[in-house]
């Protein structure tokens, strides 16, 4: 028979206290007033959880290469998406037009 | 729901013909859902972009306008998807391990706990409703700056439906799955429609994770 790909019943309940935990933080946070650094406690705690839910719920821990490659691929067209667009944003206004 | 198994009548076809082993058919199924979660993080992606953007340009007024959301029902419904997830996570390892009986019930609770999720969030939408922070609809808003308020709440219905249509369709996978579990289709180490329902779900749980903080924690509330 194939080597399992599925995780022990523990480590999934690990995982899932885990993510209650990082909830009850991210949740507990938003009720403190620390300026810009909200945001980006908020997203980092967001990419703490969202990793635990791949590595582990959706198997990418132990997985072979190509579907690393394949979850990769959507986050790296989302950041051309971002960059790009962002850099729209934030050069408008840099070269003077001429209008009438 | 999986191109390699369309003759379910005869078990005995477990490998379809185009390949070598159980193995690599797992690992092309499990490709397929990869790529096409790859979309749909470009999907829900367009809209993080009119977030971010809008945020950029009205941060005062989402702030203001994110305290308008229910954070205790936003909140409650988070823990809900994350518990879900981890219920369909074990409902994976039981399809794997061929348990029939806990498959059909991790199916069901997944399922049910998905439809709790929209029964909170249409409520939250009834409260909108009454409060008027429709936008299009009945839109009224008498704080400061109600256009970039305004803005907030059209990302938000629109952020929040298509998550809802998300996790609707994933209450039908789930309870399709169940009936063909309860007649013991996945008996035979033929998981993998469970498997790649199991990704769907999670990245759908992964969308919400971070829906949660932008929608409804995006000014601090202390």
């Amino acid at each position: 028979m194939k080597t399992q790909s599925t995780h022990s019943p523990g480590l999934y309940w690990t995982i899932c206290l885990a993510l209650m935990l990082l909830l009850a933080l991210t949740w507990g946070l938003g009720y403190v007033d620390m300026g810009s650094f909200n945001l980006i406690a908020a997203l980092a705690i967001g990419l703490a959880k969202a990793l635990l839910v791949v590595l582990f719920f959706m198997h990418i821990k132990g997985s072979n290469r190509l579907l690393h490659l394949a979850a990769v691929a959507g986050l790296l067209w989302l950041f051309f998406l971002l960059a790009l667009s962002f850099s729209d944003y934030a050069s408008r206004g840099w070269i003077p037009l001429h209008t009438r | 729901m999986h191109l390699g198994d369309m003759n379910s009548s005869a078990p005995t076809a477990l490998v379809a013909e185009q390949f070598d082993d159980i193995e690599q058919q797992h690992d092309a199924a499990k490709l397929g859902m990869w790529i096409f979660l790859a979309t749909e993080v470009m999907f829900f992606g367009g809209l993080f972009l009119a977030y971010t953007i809008y945020r950029f340009i009205y941060g005062e007024a989402f702030q203001l306008a994110s305290r308008h959301t229910a954070v205790m029902l936003g909140g409650a419904n988070t823990a809900i998807l994350l518990f879900s997830s981890t219920l369909m996570a074990l409902a994976v390892r039981a399809a794997e391990l061929g348990k029939r009986r806990p498959l059909l019930w991790l199916l069901l609770a997944t399922a049910f706990l998905g439809v709790i999720f929209l029964g909170v969030k249409g409520f939250e939408y009834h409260k909108d409703f009454v409060d008027h922070l429709v936008p299009g609809v009945n839109f009224q808003w008498h704080e400061a700056n109600p256009r970039g308020a305004e803005m907030f709440f059209w990302i938000y219905f629109a952020m929040t439906g298509l998550h809802a249509i998300h996790v609707t369709v994933g209450v039908v996978v789930m309870l399709t799955l169940a009936l063909l579990a309860w007649r013991g289709r996945f008996a035979g180490g033929n998981y993998m429609p469970v498997e790649i329902a199991g990704l769907y779900w999670h990245f759908v749980d992964i969308v919400w994770i971070f829906l949660f903080p932008l929608l409804y924690l995006a000014g601090h509330r202390g």
